[in-house]
């Protein structure tokens, strides 16, 4: 079990490597130097401190050079200035140790993704038991086509109806933000309860297309565990139809589900930038998008890296938790 | 290749399939629209009108007016020349970058195998819309760019099926023999491998179609897609936003023309998939 993690931890290097490496060049193909803010926009610059700007930059370096001290910086998370106003570093942008724990921007976007997966994995498995139990029933053809629609409807265009409907005609809901202008004078469970109004909408739009697409892998996995003999057997020995289900069948249909999980984990930052922008979360996900329309370099790329580091990480998790639970993945 | 016989047995089948049936109506209306938008559309998409400015939808203006005027339904009716255009031109780029690293891939095997796997491991670890937006930011917004950096960060899942097509293609019997013919690797590649791992391709090119139209939606909506005054589903959607508390009509309906492009091409798709691939459906 040992050497299997550390095989897959090796594995994981050379993708690290073109990861980096594919960050390093979308920085060299954005037009303009990083110093040209303190050279082109100062009109009493020598050319001496601009050479010399740029050789502490180590701009006159060769590329390759230039790549490994870049490099060295990001293994130890130091990414830089962001380009905007504030001029703080990007880590502290990403991880701002000055907020509490539960405002800083990779928290708000760890939780809400972490939330939709819950709800996803709790919505999705049973659909999917109870389809691929009854194939063509008529429950199992409704989810069909409510899997269908779920997966064909854009995010944002989901997040957009429900928030017309349940933050503009009804009221019920908060329309954005991650907690209510009042929210230093509320009590404690006042402050917690208005957090969750906030999640509710946010949670919601980031798991329906996940539903969709788990309830269906599901619904394959688990008719294709139900098609083995020791189903047949279990029903043979006389067991009950909730024992075959659950304990035979569900078990092993579970077993690609890990995979999928960890495959995922990319698919959930995507969604983070598109649903933390409608519904104006202080994430992840907006903090990028603003970098982007802002062309702030630096914090693109700290971002950049930082989800392919997390990603790597979940499938790095997933493998192991497979190879945990399924034995037969660490001999092969 | 298809020949006459075969591609009417294929027709047939296609019609019989509910799915693929239903979804080749869908596309073939939606490329019906694009094609006749001139005729289709009641108003010019870019007249605008300041004494009809957010009108609800009514017998003049069937999917109402925004905020400068303009006619709703004219827009969605040209937006759709865009989505289908992004759609296949994406998609074809795609299709054949995957195909080709695929192919190369599979057939070569050993380090060149290793190599390019791990560049398309490196390509999914990033959020597919985070990478998009980013270059789409440094290259500038346009319709071509859109498509040409679409087609570039969605060819990993069709190199890899093209892959898994090629290791076991390979080790059959007709491309020992067309070796022994003396055929080289680029012949066994094109001429005798790649027709018959078609089939998936295919499929994955259809329903990429339905990734791509949401992708691109996605980036007008983001503001990074499509420029105003160009009509496209995702910009007028945008406008819905910003009007959420008035307009509703602007949010509703060009959602609903993606939401039946993209199930259309994925009815089509999946259709395609059982016709094709019936040892699959089994387990489906």
């Amino acid at each position: 079990m040992l050497l299997y993690c550390l095989k897959r931890f090796i594995g994981m290097i050379p993708v690290f490597f073109g990861v980096t490496l594919l960050s390093f060049v979308i920085i060299q193909l954005a037009p303009g130097k990083p110093t040209d803010r303190l050279t082109e926009l100062n009109p009493r610059i020598t050319p001496e401190a601009r050479a010399r700007l740029e050789q502490y930059y180590g701009l006159d370096k060769p590329i390759i050079v230039q790549y490994g001290r870049w490099l060295s910086r990001i293994v130890r998370f130091d990414f830089g200035v962001s380009f905007s106003s504030d001029a703080r570093p990007v880590i502290d942008k990403i991880w701002d140790r000055s907020v509490p724990f539960f405002d800083r921007r990779l928290t708000i976007t760890f939780l809400i993704n972490t939330l939709s997966l819950f709800l996803i994995l709790a919505v999705a498995i049973p659909i999917g038991v109870l389809a691929a139990y009854r194939p063509y029933s008529l429950t199992d053809r409704i989810t069909s086509v409510a899997v269908f629609i779920g997966f064909a409807a854009p995010k944002f265009w989901v997040a957009l109806l429900l928030m017309m409907v349940f933050s503009v005609q009804l009221g019920w809901l908060p329309i954005s933000g991650i907690k209510s202008l009042n929210y230093a004078m509320l009590t404690e469970p006042g402050q917690f309860f208005d957090r969750i109004r906030h999640l509710v909408l946010p949670v919601f739009v980031s798991a329906c297309g996940g539903i969709a697409g788990m309830s269906r892998y599901m619904r394959s996995s688990m008719r294709e565990a139900l098609s083995h003999d020791y189903i047949t057997t279990a029903r043979a020995k006389g067991l009950s139809e909730t024992a075959v289900l659950y304990r035979h069948a569900l078990r092993n249909a579970l077993l690609p589900l890990v995979t999928l999980l960890g495959l995922s984990v990319p698919g959930f930052f995507a969604g983070s930038v598109i649903f933390e922008t409608i519904f104006g979360i202080p994430g992840m996900g907006q903090l990028s998008y603003q970098a982007i329309m802002m062309r702030d370099y630096p914090v693109i790329m700290g971002l950049l890296c930082i989800t392919a580091l997390l990603t790597m990480i979940g499938n790095l998790l997933a493998d192991i938790c497979y190879a945990y639970i399924d034995p037969r993945i660490r001999v092969k | 290749m298809m020949e006459r016989n075969t591609f009417y047995a294929f027709v047939k089948r296609l019609w019989r399939n509910k799915l693929a049936a239903t979804g080749l109506c869908i596309v073939m209306l939606l490329c019906a629209i694009a094609a006749g938008a001139p005729i289709i559309a009641p108003y010019n998409c870019n007249a605008i009108d300041v004494k009809s400015i957010l009108l609800p939808p009514s017998f003049q203006h069937i999917c109402g007016t925004d905020e400068l005027g303009r006619d709703v339904f004219s827009r969605m009716v040209y937006g759709s020349r865009i989505s289908l255009a992004v759609g296949f031109v994406a998609v074809g780029i795609s299709t054949i970058l995957g195909t080709l690293i695929g192919a190369i891939a599979g057939y070569f095997g050993k380090w060149i195998d290793s190599f390019l796997m791990r560049c398309v491991d490196t390509m999914l670890c990033i959020p597919d819309i985070f990478l998009i937006l980013t270059v789409i930011a440094f290259v500038g917004e346009n319709v071509f760019n859109i498509m040409v950096v679409i087609g570039f960060t969605s060819w990993m899942g069709v190199a890899r099926l093209v892959r898994a097509e090629f290791l076991t293609l390979k080790e059959r019997e007709f491309v020992l023999a067309a070796r022994a013919a003396g055929a080289g690797d680029a012949r066994i590649i094109f001429i005798h491998i790649l027709p018959n791992a078609l089939g998936p391709v295919f499929v994955s090119a259809v329903l990429g179609v339905a990734s791509a139209v949401l992708v691109e939606s996605a980036l007008s909506f983001l503001g990074l897609g499509v420029q105003p005054p160009d009509p496209s589903w995702g910009n007028i959607l945008m406008q819905g936003k910003d009007n959420i508390e008035t307009a509703w009509w602007l949010s509703v309906f060009p959602g609903c023309a993606i939401l039946l492009t993209v199930l259309g091409y994925n009815m089509l798709g999946e259709g395609l998939q059982d016709i094709l691939q019936p040892r699959l459906k089994n387990t489906r």
